[in-house]
């Protein structure tokens, strides 16, 4: 199909409408309330179901209503109504029953506001609602890639039971670009052997997340940690951008590994050789990637658009083997790409420390005025 | 005189077949058993078992989903209206129920009551109304007594403290979604009867498509009130019954209407 202009959020509706949804519950949230509205005149106009919840919290326990009758079922919102959704979101995990959920990240914590961030990534990639689970999370940095991990997203979910998320911030929801759709998908309806849509010359089926007995927990837990290990093997994603001769290297997903990028390039133009890693799956977190990384060159700088969240990540693949930095934007502010050139001269120049916490090091450059937030 | 002997054996009295053979884990004395059988007897009569999903609370009844043969899940706490809400709409033309106990739907699912009516879901809700919550071990419901001791109310329920029981089957008949909502008993044979013939009335509605219909019915904790069997099925009688009076609090014309 052809390039089209197309809004982050909308295309991200679309893109699930193509992808097969038959159901979406919802609740309005900036930065993603315009998914919502296009699925409520783009849902009922296929004979789909649409409908608004009185909160997030009936929201994702309609999408999990829906998705135990195996519908392909989808939610949307953003980081205040997401963390409403935790609840719903354990006992998903908790039943194995697939669903999608696109989180357009908004500035935190608390009612925060409405700008770009990347404050739920702890949130999303290490749990967030009570118990052992874990989820897959795709993280999109144009609007492109938004519509093809949605639609990545539904295939995912179903294939391992499991809750798929995309993890857009407000940037990638807000912006408009050109990007192409894909095809519409035929609808399958109720292929699932294990759903529970009326028992019809079958033994009844039974779909819980309790196990009274903490023996068969443990078990379920065991088994679920097999399937996300096998999820580990099988859907790691990144992208690489300069980085075969790379001496040092750059780490950000999402908006600020796109940001990063022109700064990537810029220092390339003087001479400094850098190049870009940039977590597609956020979840599961490309460690081994970022290990071999480690393994050769100097020095990393991971960027994001919070108080060093996936940084942790980073720092546990790179076992300590090479000096890292670390340079943020929380609240809902964004990196720009002359600030991000010079903390990779930074980099170059200072990073050269395996000992103490590259978080405090950015922390007290703040403190000390030698990085001005602008 | 004769007297004749009959040699045939006659079937009186079956378990449903809408139930499994697991034996419930409820308490002597507990009514959750007979409101189980008769949604399961209600189910076989109208012959719909097989299209029919049920949604389990959080409180006693959260096994609810062992003792039905036919396809269950089971919801978060307060949740079962959402979760059923979000199956009816993706397959509205099977039968869909949630069985909540009063901290379940008058408390922590407030919400999703309230809107579940509002909407008019076609669903079907069994609202077991005892006045305290039994699971965690008898604190105080929002449906508790004034003067109830309780675990979390010692001293008994002080109104002035904690407020005054909600009367949902009286709140919810104002909703405009609500087709039918109605309260029962359980405390004695007529009662349970008559608690049968809403519980038909509330899955015809549904088959018709009238709108949200729930059956409230006073039950009995004896464990946690601290009572006898019998004497928990008297303090129904005497205290439960005139703090939530019986009767039909929504009759949608449609729905008197009904025939079956």
């Amino acid at each position: 199909m052809a390039k089209e202009f197309l809004e982050g959020n909308l295309a991200m509706a679309e893109a699930s409408v193509r992808a097969g949804v038959e159901a979406y519950f919802g609740y309005p949230i900036t930065p993603q309330t315009e998914i919502l509205e296009w699925m409520s005149s783009r849902m009922p106009e296929l004979g789909r179901t649409f409908l608004q919840a009185e909160s997030e919290v009936a929201a994702v326990n309609m999408v999990y209503g829906a998705a135990c009758t195996g519908t392909r079922v989808m939610s949307s919102s953003s980081s205040p109504g997401v963390s409403l959704m935790m609840e719903g979101l354990s006992y998903i995990a908790g039943t194995e029953v697939p669903c999608v959920l696109i989180d357009v990240v908004r500035g935190g914590p608390g009612l925060g506001n409405i700008a770009p961030s990347q404050g739920d990534y702890n949130q999303l990639v290490h749990g967030g609602g009570h118990g052992d689970y874990h989820n897959i999370v795709l993280a999109p940095a144009s609007v492109q890639e938004a519509i093809d991990l949605t639609v990545l997203a539904f295939d995912l979910a179903e294939k391992y039971r499991t809750i798929a998320m995309v993890m857009a911030d407000g940037c990638v929801g807000q912006m408009m670009e050109p990007a192409e759709m894909p095809e519409m998908r035929p609808i399958r309806r109720f292929g699932q052997e294990w759903a529970t849509t009326g028992a019809l010359n079958r033994e009844a089926h039974k779909l819980s997340s309790i196990f009274i007995d903490p023996t068969y927990e443990e078990l379920y837990n065991i088994r679920i940690l097999n399937k996300w290990m096998e999820i580990t093997q099988k859907e790691v994603r990144y992208k690489e951008y300069y980085l075969d001769d790379a001496e040092f290297a750059v780490i950000g997903f999402g908006t600020a590994g796109r940001i990063a990028l022109t700064a990537v390039r810029a220092a390339r133009a003087k001479g400094i050789k850098v190049g870009l890693f940039r977590p597609i799956s956020v979840s599961p977190y490309p460690y081994d990637v970022v290990d071999e990384l480690a393994k050769r060159v100097k020095g990393i700088l991971v960027v994001e658009m919070n108080t060093g969240q996936m940084l942790d990540d980073v720092r546990l693949a790179a076992k300590g083997r090479v000096p890292i930095e670390f340079y943020g934007r929380p609240g809902g502010m964004l990196p720009n790409p002359d600030d991000l050139l010079g903390e990779i001269q930074h980099l170059v120049k200072n990073g050269n420390t395996l000992d103490g916490d590259p978080r405090l090091r950015w922390l007290q450059r703040i403190n000390d005025g030698s990085i001005i937030l602008s | 005189m004769d007297t004749p002997v009959k040699t045939e054996v006659q079937t009186v009295y079956i378990r449903p077949t809408s139930f499994t053979s697991t034996p419930t884990h409820y308490c002597p004395g507990c009514t959750h058993g007979v409101a189980h059988r008769l949604v399961a007897e209600v189910i076989d009569e109208m012959g719909i078992r097989e299209q029919t999903i049920g949604v389990a609370p959080v409180g006693c009844s959260v096994f609810a989903y062992n003792y039905y043969d036919f396809d269950f899940v089971e919801a978060a706490h307060g949740r079962a209206p959402a979760m059923a809400t979000g199956i009816k709409r993706v397959l509205p033309d099977q039968f869909v129920f949630t069985y909540q106990g009063d901290g379940d739907l008058a408390s922590i699912g407030m919400a999703e009551i309230m809107h579940a009516a509002g909407r008019g879901e076609n669903i079907s809700v069994i609202f077991i109304n005892n006045a305290i919550y039994g699971m965690t071990g008898g604190q105080m419901a929002p449906t508790t007594l004034p003067g109830m001791k309780t675990t979390s109310s010692p001293n008994g329920r002080d109104v002035e403290q904690t407020g005054f029981p909600l009367r949902m089957a009286e709140v919810l008949a104002k909703m405009d979604g609500s087709g039918y909502i109605v309260r029962r008993s359980l405390h004695d044979p007529k009662n349970i009867r008559l608690a049968k013939k809403a519980i038909r009335i509330a899955f015809e509605v549904q088959r018709h498509g009238l709108g949200f219909s729930m059956v409230e019915l006073l039950s009995t904790c004896p464990t946690n009130w601290g009572q006898t069997p019998t004497d928990a099925l008297h303090f129904v009688e005497e205290h439960m019954i005139p703090a939530f009076p019986l009767g039909d609090y929504k009759v949608a014309s449609a729905v008197a209407d009904l025939k079956f």
